[in-house]
């Protein structure tokens, strides 16, 4: 070690010593009618490949919170103003647990968050430690509501329902009696597809081939030619549209007449475009109703557009999850975290996607999932299933 | 037996594009003993160029016929491709010449992920999708069917190791490789530019990946600014299972691991009672290449590597 | 300037203060930073920390003997496993940590063997092909094995892993002493420090040991320090398994921190990034070795506020920030490979080795041509 470099540093230690003197305390700040600002977090990837679905994420919340603000919100004999602090998870793992720990630092009320089921799980942890409430418009894994969190709520139909409408529907509606099912080995994928194989058993069809790829993989030809071989009537996929179209393509030069089902991986804009013609024909499922059935949905849509452009897809999600949060603050008359928590079960109102309403475990109660089919180039919704209908309040 | 035929038919149409882009590895290791970890970027390149001239040049009123659209779609991957072999050569390799290895290594993962992320930069983050020019013809071979794409896929491939293999072994230029390969110094002293033929070595690798990105995006109809990383791994693989700096090793490989992975795919859970399945596909594969290099420690092909005293 | 510099090593009350001075900064630094940066900023700190462990454990691969293994994660994905599945409701155990650790590292140590026995003939890029290779059938099987027996619980991961703790201190906690708050990450912080630390310690020692020397010998020339009586093959795997089980320290603690783990954690690409943090700070030299995983961590990071910079100079964001990191990252490499070809802090063997007859020998080179032209 010579001189200079430990002149060098002792000098930034001094320094670093210096700077943390000057720490500042951060204090409830006021607004300038007097109210007390209360945080609100939204967590979802704004950069990177999802950045389009995360920020229509933030915006349905931040079009939530502004309506609040507007109508004024006076709570405990004092008046609030809500602000939406919107982060970047970038869709991993191990940035979602940074960005929800500095959502822990900026004493946020509540977390409208994450995006993905990946992020939303690590990211849960935290916010339960922190007892801060958490509820994702868009996550559907059965995990992330099964760890006995007391914080983590989500207002979209999870893969068990999910899994089961699809297994049902190929049974039942398809009248396939022998099925394929593929996956592409991710968290999503593979969830989905044991749920639908579990129901598609239970409803007395035969699994005759359960086969794996990956959702980097292009070629599906190898696995394809050994489903060929077991002639089934129905293959299902659970996977995202990029492979789930190729495969189709595939399906068909190999020259198999299964018909092709996928979840809402599949059922995308996407998918269509990447299938071109061979995606006629094709059904997929997606949780939740079509914007156009959505009790509010007409009018939320002119309001969104009218501000941030084409909705995504779980902007109306996020607006009901923000929505949701300012309920039970209603209900317990406070924006204290320990206090609404407590609350968030009691919360009962129609939302812009429907009746919102939790269980015990924080999932949504009769949660819709709807069918699709590829008609001319263009998804039809086939039919809506719904769970168990709410309680009568 | 139509299972396996097609399984069969699977492999050697993946293993061509493995092997095209194999060469690309091979050729350059062969006289810089680099891993040219960019090669894989310069195929999605290729793909996406062509993809790019098609767009431009497709329902746009030219009257061009798919096939003519699609060949000077596939002239232009390969003019840029060449450039582009050229330009990471000279910019980013050429400084490292006399540097460790390692440093040339890391250099190449740096221009790799450069390459890609100018890919997303410039073609953006969705698949872009290879229009539906070329007809379509599917045959009968013994129960199984095979598409008139992967005929033409096949014979090009063969085509395009043939010629290389022509001029390595019988043109000037191909000794003037061979001699570099062999020493670069000694090379040098016999009045070649070694520097060109380096060069030109990249170039030509470059030249073929553009053909078999061409040849990739075509078959599975889409292309990504991530298909090459999958791709180049997979080729490097090849190239090495046949003996890496062998021409005719990284052929064998790429056939052997297209055809490997298929059979892998399609009878592994048969192989295994039902307990390992299709997602052990490249687990499978690893697995033979390792048994072969414990085996043939240089690979199929590859000569003996001599002990450095 | 070298006669200053002995002067400054004699002057050993200055160099006390230089190491006090150093101390004081370790253990204020997630203080400073939470109180400047935000405490996302010491989680980022701690995983560093973690980083810096699996670096100098791939240093003593690659680093010292000279052996090219590219699928070094695995071992780090055995760690985290192996500390997930004893310490988490799945299988419904809950070993304490001080088991776990030694656990964890001694796993990874064999997995470490069980990759380099058939690869003892091996050399250059066949290694790296299959330690390649080996790193994704890894990552693989722990993506797969939750049937016909559920194992590793397949792609949805393991969740609800315990945090660290000795006995009823839980890192995860906030701890007060002396009316200063501890939180959960400031804990860990320490904890990862100390276990850096201590595998800092264990390379130094053994860079210098009868077992360094030999690992020295066999990057330089394996057939010459065969014929000095070196056993090639215990040496090497004493490095593939020393190597390992660093990386098992390191998993194991990133089990506990995260509290879930997944496989898409281990890919092929944390390889590589560990290699790059070694090969650019400099191969074979501690401070190097940690000054490349400290800035491949944070660098990366920083680079998330290129989204306010072009705020601030443009008024609204041009291109996706997070499209030009890795462009940026991957720009870095490129240009401190050109301009450092053996690091930014090359070990002193190494720079030897390019100041002199590598130059020299780029001078014959450069005449040569110079005449053939």
């Amino acid at each position: 070690m010579n001189e200079r470099r430990m002149k060098w540093m002792l000098w930034i230690v001094v320094l670093a010593l210096g700077l943390t003197a000057c720490e500042k305390k951060p204090d409830a700040a006021t607004g300038a009618g007097g109210e007390t600002i209360v945080r609100i977090g939204s967590v979802s990837p704004l950069t990177g490949p999802q950045a389009h679905l995360g920020k229509d994420n933030a915006n349905g919340a931040r079009l939530a919170i502004d309506e609040i603000n507007a109508a004024g919100v006076t709570l405990g004999g004092k008046k609030f103003k809500f602000e939406l602090l919107a982060e970047d998870d970038q869709a991993d793992p191990r940035t979602a647990t940074v960005v929800a720990q500095k959502m822990v630092d900026q004493h946020v009320a509540g977390v409208l968050g994450h995006l993905n089921s990946g992020t939303s799980i690590p990211a849960s942890k935290i916010y339960a430690d922190a007892g801060i409430p958490q509820i994702s418009p868009s996550a559907t894994a059965i995990a992330y509501t099964a760890q006995g969190f007391k914080t983590a709520y989500r207002v979209m139909t999870n893969d068990l329902q999910q899994g089961k409408v699809l297994g049902e529907y190929a049974v039942m509606k398809l009248g396939a009696k022998r099925i394929a099912i593929i996956d592409d080995r991710t968290a999503y994928g593979q969830g989905l597809a044991d749920e639908v194989e579990k129901a598609a058993k239970a409803a007395g069809g035969e699994i005759v081939a359960r086969e794996f790829t990956t959702d980097r993989s292009t070629d599906f030809l190898a696995i394809l030619t050994s489903i060929k071989a077991k002639n089934p009537d129905v293959v299902f996929y659970g996977g995202m549209d990029a492979q789930g179209a190729p495969m189709v393509r595939q399906l068909h030069s190999l020259g198999l007449k299964a018909k092709f089902l996928g979840g809402d991986g599949v059922q995308t804009t996407e998918f269509l475009k990447l299938a071109g013609a061979d995606a006629e024909g094709v059904t997929g499922s997606s949780p939740g109703l079509p914007i156009d059935i959505m009790p509010g949905g007409k009018e939320f849509r002119e309001k969104f557009t009218a501000k941030y452009g084409a909705i995504q897809n779980y902007a109306p999600y996020a607006y009901d999850a923000a929505r949701a949060m300012v309920e039970a603050m209603k209900l317990a008359d406070s924006v204290d975290p320990k206090q609404y928590l407590a609350q968030l079960p009691r919360v009962q109102f129609t939302g812009v996607t429907g009746q919102i309403g939790f269980d015990e475990k924080g999932d949504i109660r009769g949660g819709a999932i709807t069918l699709y089919r590829v008609r001319n180039g263009k998804w039809e919704v086939l039919e809506t299933v719904r769970g168990e209908a709410p309680p009568a309040m | 037996m139509d299972i396996l035929t097609q399984q069969l038919i699977n492999g050697l149409v993946l293993g061509s594009i493995y092997a095209l882009v194999a060469l690309g590895y091979t050729m350059v290791y062969g006289i810089l003993e680099l891993i040219n970890f960019a090669h894989g970027e310069v195929t999605m390149f290729g793909a996406m160029i062509c993809l790019a001239v098609i767009g431009a040049l497709a329902g746009n009123g030219t009257g061009l016929d798919g096939g003519v659209i699609v060949l000077l779609g596939l002239l232009a991957a390969i003019a840029v491709c060449m450039a582009m072999g050229f330009l990471i050569e000279r910019i980013a390799y050429r400084p490292l010449r006399r540097a460790p290895r390692l440093a040339a290594l890391i250099t190449a993962i740096g221009v790799s992920i450069v390459l890609q992320n100018l890919a997303m930069l410039i073609w953006g983050k969705q698949y872009v999708t290879f229009p539906p020019l070329l007809p379509l013809v599917r045959y009968e071979l013994g129960g199984a069917i095979i598409t008139n794409l992967q005929i033409f896929i096949m014979v090009l491939s063969c085509l395009l190791m043939a010629g290389l293999l022509v001029l390595v072994k019988h043109t000037r230029l191909g000794r003037a490789m061979r001699a570099t390969a062999q020493a670069q110094d000694i090379a040098g002293l016999m009045g070649i530019n070694t520097h060109t033929i380096i060069s030109v070595t990249f170039v030509i690798g470059a030249a073929l990946a553009a053909v078999a990105g061409v040849m990739v995006s075509a078959y599975y109809g889409l292309a990504h600014y991530y298909m090459g990383f999958m791709l180049g791994l997979k080729a490097f693989t090849a190239a090495v299972l046949g003996g890496i700096g062998n021409i005719a090793g990284a052929m064998l490989g790429g056939l052997l691991l297209g055809v490997i992975e298929s059979l892998g795919a399609g009878y592994i859970g048969a192989l295994t009672g039902g307990f390992l399945g299709s997602h052990y596909q490249d687990v499978f594969a690893f697995f033979v290449l390792i048994l072969v290099l414990i085996a043939r420690p240089s690979g199929l092909l590859g000569e003996r590597v001599v002990e450095r005293a | 300037m070298s006669t200053r510099w002995q002067k400054w090593k004699q002057n050993r009350r200055a160099a006390w203060l230089a190491y006090i001075a150093l101390a004081v900064l370790l253990a204020a630094l997630p203080f400073l930073t939470g109180a400047a940066l935000g405490r996302g900023w010491v989680r980022i700190l701690d995983f560093t920390l973690l980083y810096v462990m699996l670096a100098l454990g791939l240093n003593i691969v690659v680093g010292y003997a000279g052996l090219l293994d590219l699928g070094y994660i695995a071992f780090y994905a055995v760690g985290a496993y192996m500390y997930a599945l004893l310490a988490s409701p799945h299988f419904n155990l809950h070993l304490p940590f001080w088991a776990l650790l030694p656990l964890g590292a001694g796993l990874a140590g064999i997995f470490g063997i069980l990759l380099g026995a058939p690869t003892l003939r091996l050399r250059g890029d066949y290694l790296a092909i299959v330690t390649l290779g080996f790193g994704e059938i890894i990552r693989i099987f722990l993506n797969n094995l939750n049937a016909p027996v559920n194992i590793t619980n397949g792609p949805q991961g393991v969740n609800l892993i315990d945090p660290v703790s000795i006995g009823d201190f839980s890192f995860s906690r906030t701890h007060s002493l002396f009316g200063v708050d501890f939180p959960g990450i400031y804990t860990y912080y320490y904890l990862f420090l100390a276990l850096a630390l201590l595998v800092i310690f264990v390379s130094l020692r053994l860079q210098n040991s009868r077992i360094g020397r030999a690992w020295v010998a066999i990057r330089e020339d394996e057939v010459a320090a065969e014929a000095m009586g070196i056993n090639t093959r215990n040496i090497k795997l004493l490095a593939f398994a020393t190597g390992a089980s660093f990386a098992g320290i390191s998993g194991g603690l990133f089990a506990g921190f995260q509290g879930f783990i997944s496989p898409e954690s281990f890919n092929l690409f944390e390889s590589i990034i560990v290699l790059c943090m070694i090969v650019l700070g400099g191969m074979g030299n501690i401070p190097g070795v940690i000054l490349g995983a400290v800035l491949l961590t944070i660098f990366p990071e920083a680079l998330r506020y290129l989204g306010e910079l072009q705020n601030a100079l443009f008024g609204r964001i041009l291109v996706d920030p997070s499209d030009l990191r890795m462009l940026i990252f991957g720009l870095a490499l490129i240009l401190i490979m050109i301009f450092r070809p053996a690091g930014l802090l090359p070990s002193v063997r190494r720079q030897r080795e390019f100041g002199s007859d590598a130059s020299v020998l780029a001078q014959e080179q450069a005449s040569l041509y110079d005449t053939q032209r």
